[in-house]
């Protein structure tokens, strides 16, 4: 496996291979191997790699000591990679051209928070045009949430209105358009969940 | 707009290097087409009836009466197939969008031209 860790810069379109592509460019300067786990030491083998640097004063004395160890800055965001496809020491940095033109990634991010919706828009009900089915005079209400005397309550797990976004999410099968190796920016086809400026894991699909 | 996506813009898209139309104006527009693995030019001529967007996906259309048929064509400003635009005459038109030329045809139909101070 191996994989980056990378920040949403926002969209753009390019042309590629004579068509037009939405894009979304990641930046993924400062993705740097901080500790490195083995079979014998930790009972399995894995790289974390740390990515975008924080200020001194912002970060702890264990942040801080951590980071030391690397001599490199304290660091915001931590993932770790199994079985990482590369050999890399404590220290390294991981570049954009792990990744090659055309390649199929696994992108990973935290989706923009919606706050308190309806079961229309959290869970996709089609709402109800005539008044049945407990649906009254709304156009967008969950209806019936179930039988009567038997079960005499609500199943558990019944889809209702509450907080939507802000989940992780992971998109399968995201096609790198452009790796642009010197800006340490990669492209990726089309859309990629999670807001500007937040983070995404972008691993290589299995 | 963001710096690093003005970037990726200048690295992967072509600059406008087309002169400057606008809804009205008559133009002839170059396309490239390959068939098989040749290149060839197609032109297509008719009066510009609206400049559509902005940035890299901007877009314009074309409408001309091809055999007594209206044909609309759309293309991407910045698309590397558009070889060259050619403006043959600049229209006087009061709209950005000149959808009313769909149910115009014939005399009707005809756009006048503006008149322009000449450079002497």
């Amino acid at each position: 496996m191996k994989g980056i860790i990378g920040k949403k810069v926002g969209m753009t379109s390019i042309f590629a291979d004579g068509k037009y592509v939405g894009v979304t460019v990641i930046d993924v300067k400062g993705n740097t191997v901080t500790q490195v786990k083995t079979n014998d030491t930790d009972g399995y083998s894995a790289v974390q790699v740390g990515f975008d640097d924080k200020s001194e004063k912002a970060a702890n004395n264990a942040e801080k000591g951590h980071a030391k160890k690397v001599n490199t800055a304290p660091k915001r965001k931590f993932v770790e990679f199994r079985n990482f496809d590369f050999e890399k020491a404590v220290g390294e940095t991981i570049a954009a051209d792990i990744f090659a033109d055309g390649e199929k990634v696994t992108v990973v991010g935290t989706s923009k928070g919606k706050g308190f919706q309806g079961v229309v828009k959290r869970h996709g009900f089609s709402g109800v045009g005539m008044g049945s089915h407990g649906q009254h005079d709304r156009m967008r209400a969950p209806g019936s949430l179930g039988a009567s005397s038997d079960p005499s309550r609500v199943w558990k797990g019944l889809r209702m209105a509450g907080r939507m976004g802000g989940n992780r999410i992971k998109t399968q099968n995201v096609k790198v358009v452009k790796v642009m190796a010197d800006q340490s920016l990669i492209l990726l086809g089309g859309s990629v969940p999670g807001a500007i400026g937040s983070y995404v894991v972008l691993e290589k699909t299995k | 707009m963001n710096p690093t996506i003005k970037l990726v813009n200048d690295t992967f898209n072509q600059p406008n290097k087309h002169p400057k139309f606008g809804p009205g104006d008559n133009i002839t527009v170059s396309y490239k087409i390959t068939e098989g693995n040749k290149e060839r030019i197609q032109e297509f001529r008719g009066d510009v009836i609206q400049l559509n967007g902005a940035g890299t996906t901007a877009t314009f259309t074309v409408r001309k009466i091809s055999n007594g048929v209206g044909v609309e064509r759309v293309f991407p400003l910045y698309s590397p197939f558009v070889d060259e635009i050619a403006v043959n005459k600049v229209g006087r038109v009061r709209r950005a969008k000149l959808y009313y030329q769909r149910d115009r045809k014939g005399k009707a139909s005809r756009i006048s031209e503006k008149r322009q101070a000449v450079a002497e």
